[in-house]
């Protein structure tokens, strides 16, 4: 079975992802209120992502 | 007939009606949903499941023994053991099949063990949401 060599990023997205579509299914009670609410987990994971990124870049100096 | 029931266990919902379910849910991800005829549910939460459990074996992730030392130590080990283990037949196949990834330094490694473990922590909400339909709190 071959190694799969992601970057940090990808990774991030791809637990991001899974982890967002998972919490919108078993959180909400409507359909339209999952993907809403999956979406927005996607975003905030992401937009974390991004921020815990630039904090480590500038504490690194 | 006995008199002694209190009202929040005459109220509380069979074993046998969540038993089958919550069980199925632990041994195959969103079974739990295909048993109770919530089939896209089921399949979206099989595939996330699936998808991370492999994308962590596919990076070579490590899988936890439980290890009892001082606290922290026995929090994490024990702790990432009980989160494989809630992957179900994923876990129980890939050690059965000799899967044996030492711990190795890398950010590829360690994202695979943070994948395993993941897997099966989003296993246990769909299992606590498998729970939720079949003892009839939740459509």
């Amino acid at each position: 079975m071959p190694k799969m060599n992601l970057t940090h990023f990808e990774a991030a997205v791809l637990f991001a992802l899974f982890s967002s579509v998972v919490l919108g299914v078993v959180t909400k009670r409507t359909d339209s209120e999952r993907i809403r609410y999956g979406v927005r987990c996607f975003v905030y994971f992401v937009v974390a992502l991004f921020g815990l990124g630039w904090l480590m870049h500038f504490g690194h100096g | 007939m006995p008199t002694n029931v209190t009202k929040a266990e005459a109220e509380a919902p069979s074993a046998r009606s969540w038993y089958p379910a919550v069980g199925l849910a632990w041994l195959i991800p969103g079974g739990g949903h295909f048993l109770l005829k919530r089939r896209g549910r089921g399949a979206l939460l099989l595939a996330c499941v699936l998808a991370m459990f492999m994308l962590g074996l596919l990076m070579r992730g490590a899988m936890f023994q439980p290890q009892t030392g001082d606290v922290l130590t026995t929090v994490i080990y024990v702790g990432g053991f009980l989160g494989d283990l809630a992957s179900g037949l994923l876990y129980l196949l890939t050690v059965w099949l000799g899967y044996n990834q030492p711990d190795m330094a890398g950010h590829v490694h360690d994202y695979g063990t943070k994948f395993l473990v993941a897997a099966g922590l989003l296993n246990i909400l769909a299992m606590v949401d498998a729970y939720e339909i079949a003892i009839g709190k939740k459509e």
